[in-house]
């Protein structure tokens, strides 16, 4: 473990995405106390440019207060990324391993299944789950799950097919084991850090999904997100360039800083792999 | 004068390593028309001092202290661009992975031509001749070809034949016959050999094989930890080695003749009656290319026996193996084990059968789960098959003791045991099974020498031990004879020759097995202890 961190470490850049992540994240766990009260409610005056009247990141046409917006929006892009993340892993990783595992006519059929997934331009197929099922939180996550766990399946797939002829795995099958505890023992703990890169690199295009669908109104009317805060920017941009530009900055720093930290997982989970810096 | 010379050369490791010194004071000296064999095991060296000749060290060696001369020419003195011009030109390497030594995409004949162009030379008809030169049958057909069309000899022969283009002083051969087949090794020894003595060429060829040592060697420097420890005319290094390092090295080289007595056999264990196996691929668009791996192979196993399958690679004996134990699922044949067909047996009904059959596989270093404690994975077996956790644990560490390995080992990841260690792992964890037939896949073909003598006595030891009846695999027919009561001859998937391993030996058959006897390196060779 110690190890580990030694190695990531090494990688600065990822050192500082895990520094603004760590910050969005406490963020995101403080926000009721930072900004009690609802962050729909009126705050003070409309269209209060950034530091006028206590407001630091000034207010917006109905004269809500951006600040707060971007705190408690911060709870639902992560909370979102997160569960969303973990609804296409278990998608993924249970295709994928029972596709490279089992392999011949299985791997067919599921691969193809997956390809059928990959055809349709994700987006279009997010907007159109949540245009049918109603924008609420559920639908969102869902939608987004959906359209994300193709990858997952290929990557698994293709860790499983080459760990699957290993000797270790063949030593595992000569003494008996059964199939699952084979898969869940022998082959996915060492299948596990392509895994975790991807999930980290899944968690950040989640949160752009989600963004773009509450930017498009197809998010949850209920809670506050920063694509909800941009599209409602998106008229005023000229007469109030800090209602869209903050929420922006809030996206483009937690994406960022996801990216950073799955580069740097990838060089400390795989030391021989990383470039020499 | 001496064509190399090599003083007191030290190559350091980078810190938090085993040692400071990949190489330390290293002295030796090739002259014209002579091959000087560095002989060590694994890790001794050996190859850094070849590729510090060369200038090819990784960044992380720097040279910190000695002198090397080619022709008189200070190499280290030389800037990368000079280094550049020697390379390929004065000297030239020849490389142990033929397979991944040339480049897929370019024809075989560009890629000579390429060697020689490099160096400002106008190839004209030199590529053929050198072609020629190396034995390669239809020059004008090898040179147009890519690469994979070639066998691994061939490919190791326009090797040899690009490191040749150039006519270097010095040749530099690293292990360029450990990837091979014993009767392919052969030829290539041979043409180096031969090629040495037209030319005139020094080389320095390295190896872990006394055979081939006894083979092309002039002259052996014995390399152990990054010293030399013993250097001399090959004769006398071989018959009367000085130091023990040596000695040791000698003593463990597989002598071709049984150490133990013949086994008492009892009842037929197992019958294997036409069993075939065809590997098919492609399908759908293009053609079906179906690769034959094993044909009609018929042999019996009585308890208490050794059999040893031998055969080169892609001769199909580990993919009989694995059709035993259903790893591969042959698609014709009577596999019959104490009276029971084995091969129409579904997952389920194996099981019970897991447990009397197990396998020792090759590769140390892939037949052990990296992420998975030692004792938990020699007690897994046993604890599938509804032993107590406990009781599977206290054998584990039983079975730790039997294979010479310290009971703390019991706690520990795979990846803190060298090779020959993580060997006695896997043989503990077939053991845990107290299986009754043992199938060794090529158990001591990645093991250094002295290792592998360890690990065969080891093997002898518990056969004894516990009655084991043994399917052994191996390419090695030093290995063969002298571990196993039977042979069993394959020669591209199908069984040419079987019988008492002396009778095999002694008077062979099949014009194939004659063959590979006559391919063991070394023979005129008698180990002196």
């Amino acid at each position: 473990m110690r190890d580990f961190w030694r190695r990531y470490r090494r990688n600065k850049g990822a050192v500082v995405g895990l520094v603004v992540l760590v910050v969005v994240i406490i963020m995101a766990a403080t926000a009721p106390w930072l900004f009690p009260g609802s962050p729909w409610d009126m705050a003070s005056a409309p269209f209060l440019p950034p530091g006028e009247m206590d407001m630091l990141l000034g207010t917006d046409s109905l004269g809500r207060d951006v600040a707060a917006g971007i705190a408690h929006g911060a709870r639902v892009s992560l909370l979102v990324g997160a569960i969303s993340t973990v609804v296409a892993l278990s998608i993924g990783v249970t295709l994928g391993a029972i596709a490279g595992y089992l392999g011949g006519w299985v791997d067919d059929v599921v691969m193809r299944f997956t390809e059928f997934f990959q055809t349709i331009p994700s987006f279009v197929l997010a907007i159109l789950l949540v245009a049918i099922f109603t924008p609420t939180i559920r639908s969102v996550v869902g939608a987004i799950a959906v359209v994300s766990w193709p990858p997952v399946a290929r990557v698994v797939r293709a860790e499983f097919l080459s760990l699957r002829g290993r000797e270790f795995v063949q030593a595992a099958e000569v003494l008996g084991k059964s199939r699952l505890s084979i898969v869940l023992g022998d082959i996915l703990p060492n299948a596990l850090s392509p895994i975790i890169v991807l999930a980290s690199l899944m968690v950040a295009s989640a949160i752009l999904l989600e963004s773009a669908l509450s930017f498009l109104g197809l998010g949850d009317p209920n809670l506050m997100t920063w694509g909800f805060l941009i599209g409602s920017g998106r008229s005023v941009i000229r007469l109030a360039w800090w209602m869209s530009v903050f929420p922006g900055v809030a996206i483009f720093l937690t994406v960022l800083s996801l990216n950073l930290v799955g580069e740097g997982l990838s060089d400390a989970l795989n030391p021989r792999l990383a470039r020499t810096r | 004068m001496s064509l190399l010379r090599i003083e007191g050369l030290t190559v350091a490791l980078p810190p938090g390593a085993d040692r400071p010194h990949a190489v330390e004071d290293i002295s030796l000296h090739v002259d014209p028309g002579e091959i000087l064999c560095v002989v060590g095991e694994s890790g001794s060296g050996k190859s850094i001092t070849a590729n510090a000749v060369m200038g090819l060290l990784p960044k992380g060696l720097p040279v910190r202290a000695g002198a090397m001369e080619l022709l008189g020419q200070d190499l280290c003195a030389l800037g990368p661009e000079d280094m550049r011009r020697l390379r390929g030109d004065r000297m030239a390497m020849i490389f142990q992975e033929p397979m991944t030594a040339l480049n897929p995409l370019m024809r075989v004949g560009d890629q000579i031509a390429e060697a020689m162009r490099v160096h400002g030379r106008q190839p004209g008809g030199r590529v053929m001749e050198l072609l020629e030169a190396v034995r390669l049958p239809d020059p004008a057909a090898i040179a147009h070809s890519h690469p994979f069309r070639l066998s691994g000899g061939q490919r190791q022969r326009v090797l040899i034949a690009m490191a040749l283009a150039l006519e270097p002083a010095l040749l530099i051969a690293d292990e360029p016959t450990t990837a091979l087949d014993v009767t392919t090794q052969m030829s290539i020894l041979r043409l180096i050999r031969d090629i040495q003595q037209r030319r005139g060429t020094g080389v320095l060829f390295i190896t872990h094989d006394f055979g081939v040592v006894a083979e092309i060697a002039d002259r052996v420097a014995v390399m152990r930890h990054g010293r030399i420890v013993e250097q001399g005319v090959a004769a006398d290094v071989l018959n009367r080695p000085q130091h023990a390092y040596t000695r040791a090295l000698i003593a463990a080289v597989p002598r071709g003749a049984r150490t133990q007595a013949v086994a008492q056999t009892g009842a037929e264990m197992l019958r294997v009656t036409g069993l075939r196996k065809t590997y098919t691929r492609g399908g759908w668009f293009g053609g079906r290319v179906s690769v034959p791996a094993v044909q009609d192979a018929n042999f019996t196993l009585a308890r208490g026996e050794t059999l040893g399958v031998v055969g080169e690679s892609g001769s199909g004996k580990s993919t009989l193996a694995r059709c035993i134990v259903k790893l591969v699922v042959p698609e014709a044949g009577e596999i019959r084990f104490d009276g029971a067909d084995l091969r129409p047996l579904s997952r389920a009904a194996w099981k019970p059968y897991r447990s009397r059959v197990q396998m020792i596989f090759q590769d140390p270093y892939a037949s052990l789960n990296p992420r998975r404690l030692v004792g938990d994975a020699i007690a897994e077996g046993p604890i599938t098959h509804g032993v107590p956790r406990a009781e599977a644990m206290e054998r584990a560490r039983e079975l730790l003791a039997l294979v010479q390995l310290e009971p703390s080992a019991m706690d520990r990841y795979p990846h803190e045991f060298s090779g020959g260690q993580r060997q006695r792992i896997g043989i503990a964890r077939a053991l845990a099974m107290r299986p009754e037939l043992l199938i060794a896949d090529e158990p001591v073909s990645a093991l250094d020498v002295s290792v592998q003598a360890q690990v065969l006595a080891l093997l002898a030891d518990i056969k004894a031990r516990f009655g084991l009846t043994m399917l052994f695999i191996t390419h090695d027919l030093r290995v063969a004879a002298q571990i196993c009561d039977r042979v069993a001859v394959m020669q591209r998937g199908v069984i040419v020759e079987t019988g008492p391993t002396a009778q095999v030996f002694a008077q062979p058959a099949h014009a194939y097995t004659r063959a590979l006897l006559d391919s063991i390196p070394g023979q005129g060779w008698t180990p002196p202890v």
